[in-house]
């Protein structure tokens, strides 16, 4: 085939293709792209409802010096820090638990850990708040009928405890993904593998550290970044919950932007808060793979 | 996705372990449902019942007097809304995904790598960086407050299509070269080939966006404001501004909102668990 007639070819295949695309990209470039690039630019303004003026990286400089964004900043790290290795823990412990047995068992256990999430944030929020509730909440009426603790805790409203009560309830609704994803991704592991191992006298540690979690690591690792992502970007229930209160114990960057753009209608700050989130979320996904990814085997 | 780890589970030995395995997973399961099963028999129990302690377990004389409070405000149109959203969505990311999808695995073009790499990094992207200017584009198309300001962005998410093309790629090559050479056109190949082929994956990024649609508080919170056009969770999270502590309102609301979906999600659990599997394969 001559060159000419591979790239005529090859042109036609791209006009079909891009007419295949036209609607998926209609979308994505309307409500992805232009927006993604109008959001950069303009954190470089001082954008309020009235103003418009271009002010250069000054929103940035204010949030160096923003003790809320750092503190923001810092709760949020604690959200993900305190999340992400127990959801790995505890999806793994779980997969690890149901994935031999008999499928209909599996099936059930996968309901179970992912109906947090299919009930819906709102719908879990409202009941935690319940069972959270200082007076009525039957969390503190279990904990006071077993001597644990003698006064009734303020769960939300005291800053020691309102984030780990956040955190918590985060976790219930993020474990569900992770269990599917390593209940099939042990169900592919060789099994004449772990055989061969039992067979020659491993015991059950050795067999999961030699041969199991080599053959699980590139799960955990999407694992890791999806709860990474998940966490950075927990917002429905600080809203729902605290507001980011006690005196911004529990605000994170998500709550921040929404509440700089939506109740104080600072859209460029806002903006550069969501810039720099974007970025933070960017640099770690990138860490992530380039690190864990070391010891993945293709 | 083959069901081969039932049958070649070996009888083992039960240890210790194993037991304590076990019991921690039922523990847990506990836990796990416990919510859950807190929303459907709050629903049915008066306010001073629900915030009686010692508590009571499971509702002795169910009542309806939540319900009926929870339908004094617009409830029902909450909940036709919410399903509208729900299955907008749906219909539109299936149809724009498997058409993007099918030639991103299939084809051969210009451009292919970038774009493929542009949905990739958008996957990552938090919603909260594009949501002032998506405010803003939404009001600038007369969108505001509408159904179409939920629905239509979430089409732009580009997630579908990763998972379609996925899908996708198990079509086989020869079976597209056939089609061409009996003279079978684009759209034809598409409709009579491809899609009884990925039929699957379609269904579950179906049911994967319509309960991701469904529960998409943010987005709703953003963009909807009037009371008549809330969505249910919407409506709840209202409610309990309103309500504050009056539980059993709420958890009326709550099982409005949650048993529907939670239905749908048992019925066609099979693939959705295969869509959030396949998703996860690198491509």
């Amino acid at each position: 085939m001559n060159k000419q007639k591979l790239y005529k070819i090859r042109m036609r295949e791209t006009l079909v293709s891009y007419a295949f695309l036209a609607p998926a990209l209609l979308f994505f470039v309307i409500f992805v792209v232009y927006p993604m690039i109008s959001g950069v630019y303009t954190s470089l303004f001082n954008y309020t409802i009235r103003k418009f003026d271009f002010i250069g990286v000054d929103n940035y400089i204010r949030l160096v010096s923003d003790p809320i964004f750092k503190k923001s900043l810092i709760n949020t790290l604690v959200i993900v820090l305190g999340s992400v290795p127990i959801v790995v823990l505890f999806a793994l412990f779980v997969g690890l638990t149901i994935y031999e047995k008999h499928s209909a068992i599996r099936s059930f256990f996968r309901c179970v850990f992912y109906l947090p999430v299919v009930t819906g944030t709102v719908a879990v929020t409202v009941v935690w708040k319940w069972i959270y509730d200082p007076i009525n909440g039957i969390l503190n009426y279990l904990l006071q009928s077993a001597h644990i603790i003698n006064e009734p805790i303020m769960w939300l409203g005291d800053k020691r405890f309102a984030i780990w009560a956040i955190i918590i309830i985060l976790l219930t609704t993020s474990v569900g993904q992770p269990i599917i994803l390593y209940v099939a991704a042990l169900g592919n592991i060789d099994q004449s593998l772990t055989e061969a191992a039992e067979v020659d006298g491993a015991n059950r540690w050795q067999v999961f550290k030699n041969i199991k979690w080599p053959g699980l690591m590139p799960t955990t690792l999407y694992i890791v970044v999806i709860t990474t992502i998940n966490s950075f970007q927990c917002f429905s229930l600080i809203q729902l919950l605290t507001s980011g209160g006690p005196n911004y114990s529990t605000s994170t960057i998500m709550y921040l932007v929404y509440e700089k753009a939506f109740k104080l209608g600072q859209f460029g700050y806002a903006n550069s808060m969501g810039v720099i989130l974007a970025v933070i979320i960017g640099i770690i996904s990138f860490l992530q793979f380039k690190f864990l990814g070391n010891d993945v085997e293709y | 996705m083959k069901d081969t780890n039932a049958l070649s589970s070996r009888k083992k030995k039960t240890t210790v372990a194993d037991i304590i395995s076990l019991i921690l997973l039922f523990l847990l399961t506990f836990i796990f449902v416990f919510p859950f099963y807190w929303i459907v028999t709050g629903a049915f129990k008066d306010q001073k019942i629900a915030v009686q302690l010692p508590p009571q377990w499971f509702p002795t004389d169910p009542t309806l007097t939540s319900f009926v409070t929870l339908f004094k405000n617009p409830a029902l149109q909450w909940l036709w809304n919410s399903v509208f959203i729900a299955l907008a969505t749906m219909v539109l990311v299936c149809l724009t995904a498997a058409l993007a999808g099918y030639v991103l695995a299939k084809k051969r073009f210009y451009g292919q790598a970038l774009i493929f790499s542009m949905f990739i990094i958008a996957m990552a992207l938090p919603k909260q960086v594009v949501l002032v200017p998506l405010v803003r584009m939404i009001n600038a198309l007369g969108f505001h407050n509408t159904m179409a300001a939920v629905i239509l962005p979430a089409v732009g998410w580009p997630f579908g299509i990763f998972l379609m093309k996925q899908f996708s790629e198990t079509i086989p090559g020869e079976l597209l070269e056939a089609a061409k050479i009996d003279g079978c056109g684009e759209l034809k190949t598409f409709f009579n080939i491809v899609i009884p082929i990925i039929k699957p994956g379609i269904a579950a990024l179906a049911i994967f966006t319509f309960i991701t649609a469904w529960n998409d508080y943010f987005m709703q919170l953003i963009m909807l404001n009037t009371r008549a056009k809330l969505t249910l969770p919407l409506g709840i999270a209202t409610l309990q501004a309103e309500f504050a502590t009056n539980y059993g309102v709420l958890m009326a609301g709550a099982a409005l909102a949650a048993v529907p979906i939670v239905t749908v999600f048992i019925a066609f659990q099979k693939y959705f668990t295969q869509g959030i599997t396949m998703g996860a394969v690198k491509g």
